[in-house]
């Protein structure tokens, strides 16, 4: 009988030992360890071996049967992790292949710009709101401190409707109606579209956007406005970005100024960018003239305030290197996917 | 403006700066300096040397060869130059130095032209005589250097000098960029005072001195102002014995610095008193006034009137006009008349040196579409102070250059001077809004050279009368900082209350919009708000639509640009028939645009102003592209209802079988469709193309950004699938309405998975097949339940006509 077992557990051996496929182990554990497989019949003839034989018979069985198991599982993950090997050698791909990508479209520029705009001042408390681009003489020019008559108005050359009502030719006039419709403390920005009689060239456009700032409370000074502009031309800049204020004239600011960044591509050593100059014009402030404050009902013994007014356009063409305006309009996807 | 820094050295004489220095210095202190030119830029070893000898070039009939004393020794220099003489005085480079330009007078190369020592057909030639142009300048410039050769320098200078010197080249001619609060800075006293103040030295303005024979000029002239609103002060004085000459060399040079050509000693005096004072001139022949007299008026509406550069300007009764005893001879403050101007046969004239309302001149030149320089500085507003020196000055001037006799006397007609302003001055307070803290005599220190006067006892300081933009406080603090110097300021954050950061809740809707759209595929266009009324008739808008009332520009920059948008899809569809012309596939577009929809014409009151989200494509996709995009986008501004599409909305620029209008709760919120092949034509797009509008302020009611949840299912979904023969004019959203209305509160889904139309389906059907999802949130359904919906649902598609498919 012993004989009998070792016979069964060779030749069980073998036929593993020469398995190549995983159907095959099936075949062998029906073979081997199956209700009608030989170490079964062994076991069967039990019966016939001598009683205190038994034991010892039954454990030399259940030795063979356990060999034959723990063979039988060696031998299956072998033959499975070749088999997942084999199929995964067949399924090696050229990863140098084109992407597949979802198609997405992509934001124009001056969106991109004034989104970085947005972040800066709602970051620093700012809320950003509307006004109408069809728009009343009384706040774009009026109560701006612009008369009719005032020389002022022909800087701007405006589309008018009619006497009272033009297409307004800058973001100002949300400053008033802001003023009249709030009391201090006022933090907004107003970006919007604005339009002017400019023809269609390479630097003009008779539509483009402006992005007006407007600070009122109790003792806002103009130490303040050179504070939250120097901040806002190092986040939209870059760190290293100086400013430069120039006295400047706007009748609804006193004092006003221009600002100057300093050369974001030559970092102010003066190059084709800048003209050689060193400094790039990007707005216009100034502290809220008082008649302006006055014309809103705003005491301006008790408040005070600053404003200041960027062109997107500006922005856009800057930090993108884009040197036609015309482009912003025309919509052509090859240009816009470069956003 | 244009000016050379001699000229304002003339009254800052300590004034020692480089360009630079003092570009920056000014720019600072608020005169802007745009840029400047020096005009010795490239002029290196240029000196007076003196034509000893001229003999002919033995090789060549052109040449000549000439010896040349330039002082330290002489050199031999071959030139082409005709109009040189033995004894001569020209300006000479040295072997090694620069000049500007060539003999041509066309663009100067950046970096000069080196001259150097060489032989011109074989003799040796040592330097070169320059002419005007070889210096940088030109004739305008130098009325006396010849059309073509070499400058000839006057008798009496210095062989061996600095030519460059001799010809006042070693000068830098500065552009200021003056705001038009500033109207005394549009003369070059302006400016000086502004550089004296600025640096710190010494302003020393003009003396002008007495003037004038023992004559009257009340017995050669009477003036009457008939409007002195118009016309606050008219000072006139009288010259005879006039000698036309040209002025002198030192005055052309400043004239035509400034961009102004030398013409005559009368004519350059006039000009010269504009750019010394900014007080605009004008000079009328005498004899050619009728009467001996002079009368300021209105114009008569219908008047036309010959300026003196020969066009025939229409004037109405708001144009004021300096009328002789007989007519009219000159539209005051912009331009004298044809009949009256200064000729070389001039003997005596009259100098009006007067101040006009800028408003009313403004108006003026507007009318006669005429601008000069004299309507835009009167146009600023001048101070009427400033006309009596002015004129006494440019008679000072006739008397110095010899040009004629100055009568005696001077009729100054005048509504009253304007009185120096006072305003408060409280230190403090400028401290409190510069954020400063500057003291009060360091502020008064600034005052001084500005001529802004202090009065101790009232604490105030009074502003000088050209200073008009000087009113008040605000006005005040702005001198201090720019003289204290802007950059001085300290750097801080407001403080006080915070606020909140925040956008609209429109504009985050907006941005909603944007991202789902990019996510999409659509990418963002930009057009322009204004359009041409043609646009309409492009669209196939009807000629009776509510769409053609616009609002009108009165001014616009053509027709093209003349009306308001009150449909955005011109600028979609023109974007994309840009793209199609550039073969740009798949193109895919979305615009953020307002429209203008006027509430009554002619326009009393603001029009509605309509955010439209606009799509538009064409290529990849189709009308149930632009659908998926609205539904993605409604749903992310938690419009989760169910969206009907009605297909009998009216779209002309639509094709008519597939468009649809978009309902939301009831209310139209928008449309879509293909474009009208017709529509699609006009605009040269060669591919069906599609549309969808959603109209913001619609919709705007029904979006949230609340979010609540609800459990996810607990028990299971029973799904039944529906296929079914439909007749061609019932729509699959009737179906899925009465689906939804029937199944009640179990339905949780109604997918169409296919649909057919085609040889095995009768003539006039299609096969349509849904899938059905119930599910109940509370238990498990049963069989009764199911049967009971679906025996509804069937007998509703039964209603409809709709039979189900074996």
């Amino acid at each position: 009988m012993k004989e009998q077992l070792e016979k069964i557990k060779v030749k069980a051996l073998e036929r593993m030992e020469s398995a190549q496929a995983l159907e095959t182990l099936n075949d062998i554990r029906v073979a081997y360890l199956g209700k009608k497989s030989e170490l079964t019949t062994v076991l069967k003839s039990m019966k016939d071996v001598a009683p205190e034989e038994r034991p010892k018979v039954g454990q030399m069985v259940n030795e063979v049967r356990a060999l034959i198991e723990s063979k039988l599982e060696e031998t299956r993950a072998a033959l499975a992790r070749k088999a997942r090997e084999d199929q995964m050698a067949k399924e090696v791909i050229d990863v140098t292949l084109p992407a597949k990508r979802e198609k997405m479209g992509h934001s124009h520029p001056n969106t991109i710009a004034l989104a970085e705009v947005e972040r800066i001042f709602v970051g620093m408390g700012y809320e950003v709101v509307e006004g109408p681009e069809v728009e009343y003489d009384k706040y774009n020019f009026e109560k701006l401190n612009i008369p009719k008559g005032h020389p002022a108005r022909d800087e701007q050359d405006t589309f008018y409707i009619n006497e009272n009502i033009l297409l307004r030719s800058q973001t100002s006039p949300v400053q008033i109606r802001t003023m009249e419709n709030r009391r201090p403390p006022i933090r907004i920005i107003a970006p919007g579209r604005v339009f002017r009689s400019d023809a269609v060239d390479a630097t003009h456009s008779p539509s483009f956007h402006q992005i007006e700032g407007l600070v009122i409370d109790k003792h806002i000074t103009f130490a303040d406005l050179k504070g939250t502009l120097a901040e806002f031309a190092k986040e939209l800049f870059g760190p290293e970005t100086k400013v430069k204020f120039r006295p400047h004239h706007f009748p609804f600011t006193e004092p006003s100024a221009e600002v100057d960044v300093s050369c974001f591509k030559c970092g102010g050593k003066g190059c084709r960018f800048c003209k050689g100059s060193g400094w790039i014009e990007i707005l216009g402030c100034g502290m809220v003239h008082p008649r302006v404050l006055e014309m809103c009902d705003i005491d301006p013994n008790e408040y005070s305030g600053f404003a200041f007014g960027v062109g997107l356009e500006r922005i856009a063409l800057l930090k993108y290197e884009i040197d036609d305006m015309r482009l912003l309009y025309e919509n052509d996807t090859r240009f816009l996917k470069q956003f | 403006m244009n000016t050379a820094l001699s000229w304002i050295k003339a009254y800052v004489p300590d004034l020692d700066v480089t360009a630079q220095e003092y570009t920056d210095a000014m720019t600072l202190s608020g005169t802007k300096v745009e840029g400047y030119e020096c005009l010795d830029k490239n002029l290196e070893k240029i000196v007076v040397g003196q034509i000893k000898e001229i003999r002919r070039h033995p090789d060549a009939d052109k040449l000549i060869v000439c010896q040349v004393d330039i002082g330290t020794e002489t050199i031999q220099i071959v030139t082409g130059a005709p109009n040189v003489k033995e004894g001569d005085k020209v300006p000479v480079v040295l072997d090694g130095g620069k000049v500007a330009g060539g003999h041509d007078g066309g663009p100067l190369p950046e970096d000069g032209i080196r001259i150097k020592s060489g032989k011109l057909r074989g003799i040796d030639s040592n330097g070169m005589m320059c002419s005007i142009e070889e210096l940088g300048s030109s004739r305008d410039m130098y009325p006396l250097a010849p059309e073509s050769g070499i400058y000839i320098l006057p008798a009496d200078t210095e062989v061996g000098a600095d030519a460059v010197e001799v010809l006042g080249l070693h000068d830098v001619v500065f552009e200021y960029e003056v705001t038009s609060n500033r109207v005394d800075c549009y003369s070059v006293l302006g400016i000086a005072r502004e550089a004296a103040a600025t640096f710190r030295k010494p302003f020393v303005p003009p003396v002008v001195t007495e003037s004038g024979n023992g004559e009257d000029i009340h017995d050669y002239l009477k003036v009457t102002v008939e409007n002195q609103e118009l016309c606050p002060r008219y000072c006139a004085r009288m010259v005879k014995n006039i000698k036309l000459a040209p002025s002198p060399e030192w005055m052309q040079r400043r004239l035509a610095a400034s961009g102004i050509r030398p013409i005559n000693n009368i004519v350059d005096i006039t000009n010269y008193i504009m750019e010394e004072y900014g007080q605009p001139m004008h000079a009328f022949d005498y004899d050619l006034l009728a009467g001996h007299e002079i009368i300021v008026k209105c114009a008569e509406d219908g008047d036309q009137f010959q300026t003196l550069d020969g066009q025939v300007r229409k004037l109405d009764h708001t144009v004021l006009m300096i009328n002789d005893g007989e007519k009219e001879v000159g539209i005051a403050g912009i331009m004298g008349g044809e009949n009256s101007k200064i000729t070389d046969n001039v003997k005596s004239m009259v100098f009006e040196c007067a101040c006009f309302d800028g408003t009313n001149i403004r108006l003026s030149a507007k009318k006669a579409g005429l601008r000069t320089d004299a309507s835009g500085k009167y146009e600023k507003g001048l101070d009427p102070n400033t006309a009596l020196e002015a004129v006494n000055r440019a008679c000072q001037l006739i008397e110095e250059l010899g040009a004629g006799e100055v009568v005696g006397g001077i009729i100054d007609i005048c509504a009253g001077l304007k009185e120096p302003r006072r305003i408060p001055f409280h230190p403090d307070r400028i401290n409190k809004l510069l954020g400063t803290d500057i003291s009060r005599e360091t502020m008064l220190s600034y005052f001084g050279p500005l001529e802004i006067g202090y009065d101790e006892e009232t604490s105030q300081v009074i502003a000088p009368t050209w200073r008009q933009d000087l009113e008040r406080e605000a006005d005040i603090a702005e001198e201090v900082a720019r003289f204290y110097g802007y950059d001085k300021i300290p750097t801080t954050l407001p403080a006080g209350e915070s606020t909140t950061g925040k956008l609209s809740y429109k504009l985050r809707i907006e941005e909603k919009a944007r991202e789902i759209a990019e996510f999409s595929g659509f990418s963002q266009a930009m057009t322009y708000s204004f359009e041409s009324p043609r646009v309409f008739d492009k669209l196939l808008i009807p000629e009776d639509s509510g769409l053609r009332q616009t609002v009108v520009i009165s001014n616009p920059l053509g027709e093209d640009f003349s009306v308001m948008r009150t449909l955005p899809l011109n600028g979609m569809l023109t974007s994309l028939s840009t793209n199609y012309n550039r073969r740009n596939k798949d193109v895919r577009l979305y615009e953020m645009a307002n429209v203008y929809l006027p509430k009554s014409l002619p326009l009393t009151e603001l029009p509605d102003e309509r955010m439209q989200f606009v799509l538009g494509m064409y290529g990849d996709g189709d009308f149930f592209t632009m659908k998926g995009v609205v539904e993605e986008f409604f749903e992310s501004v938690g419009m989760n209802g169910r969206v009907h599409y009605d297909p009998n909305g009216s779209h002309p620029y639509l094709h008519p079988g597939r468009k649809a209008d978009i309902i939301y709760n009831k209310v139209t919120v928008g449309y879509l469709g293909e474009i009208h092949p017709d529509v699609a034509d006009n605009y040269k797009i060669g591919e069906k193309a599609y549309v969808a509008v959603v109209d913001m302020p619609a919709m705007m009611d029904f979006t949230s950004f609340g979010r609540k949840y609800t459990g996810l299912a607990k028990f299971p979904a029973v799904t039944r699938d529906l296929s079914m023969v439909v007749p061609g004019t019932v729509l699959a959203g009737q179906i899925e309405d009465m689906i939804i209305q029937r199944s009640g509160r179990i339905l949780e889904d109604c997918q169409l998975f296919d649909i057919y139309q085609g040889s095995q389906i009768k003539e006039g059907f299609k096969s349509m097949a849904y899938s059905i999802t119930f599910r109940a949130k509370d238990h498990t359904l049963e069989e009764k339940e199911i049967t009971g919906v679906m025996n509804k649902i069937l007998n509703g598609l039964q209603s409809m006509g709709i039979e189900l498919r074996a």
